[in-house]
């Protein structure tokens, strides 16, 4: 009981943090136009390459400096998260729909629909996943529904491995034989007693891959791959950060660490939640 | 007992086979009549578990039954289509498992896993299963039912959670318990009350149970009767009182002298002996090659 208590607090601090970031974010990608300070597309070439606001030589209203056309840094990091979140979540979501079923039927059923899945996800995994990306989206043609398909068609498998492995786990339990004695048919068991048992795994890979989205979808936008519009995205920024990373460190850095913070907060706030609500651990 | 009475379970030459052609169960023939206590006791490996699953019908799927026939009172359940198979083995059959830690849904409350099964093959309704869960939780001397059937099974100890699934058991009165090693799993103090448990529960009831163990001192203390198991074949089977008095196989005998003995503490443990077994394995091959001419 009191060890319990130890690691429900132990979550607490990482739970709390960690969704606190993606709230702020979130709500400031929802209500950007009001949160933004500057219009993230107004180029000035008077106020090109202004520092961020504790330096000398910054401007009011321009907090985090802007970039080499004199665009605002913040208001573009504010509007990109919009990018970023909508792929994270549609990605995200697709990817374990299509995975967590597969996994769930290969992990349950065994035998033939096991060979067959496990086969598709071993030769998946055997394509280099960032180049892939880029040949779906070459193919697919650029837009944000293209990289949201693109994400989920690599990542499924993802979901289906981890999840496969769960079920078979949970498929051997001896709960599972006494509720196939009280009558329970496959399907009905597989949904009503197995698939109970890995959603907190399910929870916590969906987060992860929330993460791996948004940056899957910065390494597009980072290639000139992503959306075709003058929308700014996290990678955009990071793309043009680097080639006046001498000039303005600024424009590199801060998308950055908004991109890694955003990362690691999806991952650690899956494992939290996970922690949380799954009864055994708990 | 008159022998007009239609026994409860009735096994008659049962084999199973691997998909590699190895026989798992060499047809084993044994019934168990109503209320009657029937013990199943053999080394691990003998068959006791698959006997037990076949019986409830979840034998893996890579098990195969190639012959024999098995009787729930008088049904012949390989003639039954599978989900009317399903249906009268609900009914009449349950299980009490052998590791109360997985034999429990983690992610669902004790309650509802339990009335679950009352509600869904005998159609009661949701006020009367919990009426008869209550009735059940008493039976098995949990004090405090509202806590435990609102508690999740990792919140029992082990002892409880195999009161709990004994009380489901019986709850929707069985006419068979497979009770599978239901002591294994336990602490030696806990598996005294446990098996007495059973056994009052067995006598109040009239149910009859298949008894699977490996603990002979088990079989003296639970069972009327006695099948002795070997690689899945039946090589002995007797009235436990006649078996413990004069076992007549050679295996029975050297599988009793090999039980270590409360009363010599400190003698080392023996294997059974190798003689025997070599015997035996002589017996099976020959029986095993009679077996397979007519089968292919």
């Amino acid at each position: 009981m009191d060890e319990a208590r130890i690691s429900r607090h132990g979550s607490g601090a990482r739970l709390w943090l960690a969704g606190g970031w993606l709230l702020l974010a979130l709500l400031a990608a929802i209500f950007a136009p009001l949160v933004a300070p500057q219009d993230p597309l107004a180029q000035d070439l008077m106020f090109e390459r202004l520092p961020p606001f504790w330096m000398s030589g910054s401007e009011p209203g321009f907090w985090l400096g802007t970039d080499s056309l004199g665009r605002d840094l913040l208001s573009r990091l504010v509007f990109g998260a919009r990018i970023a979140f909508i792929v994270a979540f549609a990605a995200a979501l697709a990817a374990c729909l299509v995975g967590s079923t597969l996994g769930l039927i290969a992990g349950y059923f065994g035998g033939w629909a096991d060979r067959i899945i496990s086969r598709i996800v071993d030769v998946w995994m055997a394509f280099p996943p960032v180049l892939f990306a880029i040949l779906l989206v070459a193919v697919l043609g650029t837009g944000l529904s293209s990289v949201i398909i693109a994400i989920a068609v690599i990542d499924w498998t993802r979901f289906c491995r981890v999840i496969r492995a769960e079920t078979m786990g949970q498929a051997r339990m001896d709960y599972v034989e006494n509720a196939r004695i009280a009558g329970y048919g496959r399907i009905g068991i597989m949904l009503r007693e197995v698939l109970p048992n890995v959603v907190p795994s399910i929870v916590a890979l969906l987060s992860l891959e929330m993460g791996i989205a948004v940056i899957v979808e910065a390494i597009l936008s980072f290639v000139n791959l992503s959306i075709s519009t003058d929308d700014p995205t996290w990678g955009g920024i990071i793309a043009e950060g680097r080639l006046s990373i001498h000039q303005a460190w600024w424009v590199l850095v801060f998308p950055l660490v908004t991109l890694i913070l955003t990362v690691l907060s999806f991952s650690q706030f899956g494992e939290a939640l996970k922690a949380r609500f799954d009864p055994v651990l708990r | 007992m008159s022998a007009v009475v239609k026994p409860c379970l009735d096994i008659r030459s049962l084999s199973a086979v691997l998909p590699n052609g190895q026989r798992v169960l060499r047809s084993v023939s044994l019934s168990v009549q109503p209320g009657e206590v029937r013990a199943l006791v053999g080394e691990s490996g003998a068959g006791k578990t698959m006997i037990g699953k076949a019986v409830l019908g979840v034998l893996p799927t890579s098990v195969r039954i190639v012959e024999g026939d098995m009787l729930l009172e008088g049904e012949d359940l390989g003639r039954l289509q599978p989900k009317a198979r399903r249906t009268l083995i609900g009914a009449r059959t349950a299980l009490i498992p052998q590791d109360p830690l997985t034999a429990l849904n983690p992610s669902r409350r004790i309650g509802p896993q339990m009335t679950d099964r009352l509600v869904r093959i005998l159609g009661w309704s949701g006020q009367r299963a919990e009426t008869r869960i209550r009735q059940l939780l008493d039976e098995v001397q949990i004090r405090d039912p509202d806590r435990v059937t609102k508690s999740y099974p990792h919140e029992l100890s082990g002892g409880m959670r195999q009161r709990v699934l004994i009380a489901a058991a019986f709850a929707a009165e069985p006419r068979l318990i497979v009770a599978d090693e239901p002591t294994t799993a336990l602490d030696v103090t806990v598996q005294k009350q446990i098996l007495r448990l059973i056994a009052q529960l067995q006598r109040e009831h009239g149910t009859a149970i298949l008894f699977v163990t490996h603990d002979l001192g088990v079989v003296a203390k639970i069972s009327q009767k006695v099948s002795v198991l070997y690689a899945g074949k039946v090589v002995e089977e007797a009235e436990t009182a006649d078996l413990f008095a004069a076992p007549q196989h050679p295996y029975t005998r050297a599988l009793m002298a090999a039980t270590p003995r409360y009363t010599d503490p400190f003698a080392s443990l023996k294997p059974v002996d190798e003689a025997v077994l070599a015997g035996l394995a002589a017996e099976i091959a020959a029986a095993d090659q009679a077996w397979r001419r007519p089968h292919g």
